[in-house]
């Protein structure tokens, strides 16, 4: 698999691929899941500055990281969200428990 | 006068043709000169019904899944073919959020997001048999310069 992540902190970033759809969803998911149990991760970035193609899939994906994140007392936000993605984001709703970010979000720890 | 124009695809139900078909019913309707949000709303659109035909028309055995597509004057009709499990009830399984797979992350959206992209939706199914989804979209209905 490409270099789809990067951790710096407690921020895990995903560069996600240009197309997520239900054929790399899974690698992603996997992986992403692997990181998760190994650090302390607190924040999920979801970057989509490479993706010009989601579907349902990609939601399942960000949903299941959500929920994980949310368990353990974290958070997750998106950013460099194009219109497409915007609009695939609001339709199923993930907007409601997800800062989204046309470009680059506040680091985390600048607070 | 109305122009018509067909294509037939069929391909094995494996994930990694997913893009193979998008991109295929993408290059059949630049023909309709759409935009590109058309193409990417079909493009979307068909990405839901394969992955559907896949995951739980052959529960991710390797059969045949078989697109079918039209186009009469700027009109745009997909279809998509599955001779899989077919669904039980149809009104149940097109709601948002429902899924009979919340295990695997199946969101439960990919019948929301054919009707939010495409203008009309249609599934016809019989459990053991199959199920076939039916989809039209107009393409350039906004006049462009």
């Amino acid at each position: 698999m490409e270099q789809y992540f990067e951790i710096s902190g407690t921020d895990l970033q995903i560069f996600l691929p240009e197309e997520v759809d239900h054929f790399n969803a899974e690698q992603l998911r996997k992986e992403a899941d692997r990181i998760l149990q190994s650090r302390n991760i607190r924040r999920i970035v979801f970057d989509f500055s490479r993706t010009q193609f989601m579907d349902s899939s990609g939601i399942g994906v960000i949903m299941g990281r959500y929920k994980n994140m949310r368990f353990m007392g974290g958070t997750v936000i998106a950013v460099h969200v194009n219109e497409r993605i915007r609009r695939i984001l609001t339709l199923s709703g993930v907007y409601k428990v997800l800062d989204i970010y046309e470009g680059q979000a506040v680091p985390f720890n600048m607070f | 006068m109305s122009e018509t124009n067909e294509m037939k695809l069929e391909f094995d139900s494996r994930p990694c043709n997913e893009s193979f078909a998008r991109v295929s019913v993408a290059a059949f309707m630049t023909q309709l000169n759409p935009t590109l949000e058309e193409v990417a709303d079909v493009k979307t659109a068909l990405s839901e019904a394969v992955t559907n035909a896949i995951v739980h028309g052959y529960e991710n055995k390797v059969q045949k899944i078989y697109i079918e597509c039209r186009m009469e004057d700027q009109e745009l009709q997909v279809k998509v073919t599955d001779y899989g499990v077919g669904i039980e009830n149809v009104e149940l399984a097109m709601q948002p959020l429902y899924t009979t797979k919340p295990d695997e992350e199946r969101s439960g959206m990919g019948f929301a997001f054919m009707e939010a992209f495409m203008d009309e939706l249609s599934v016809e199914s019989e459990p053991g048999k199959g199920t076939t989804v039916c989809m039209r979209k107009r393409i350039g209905r906004f006049e462009r310069k």
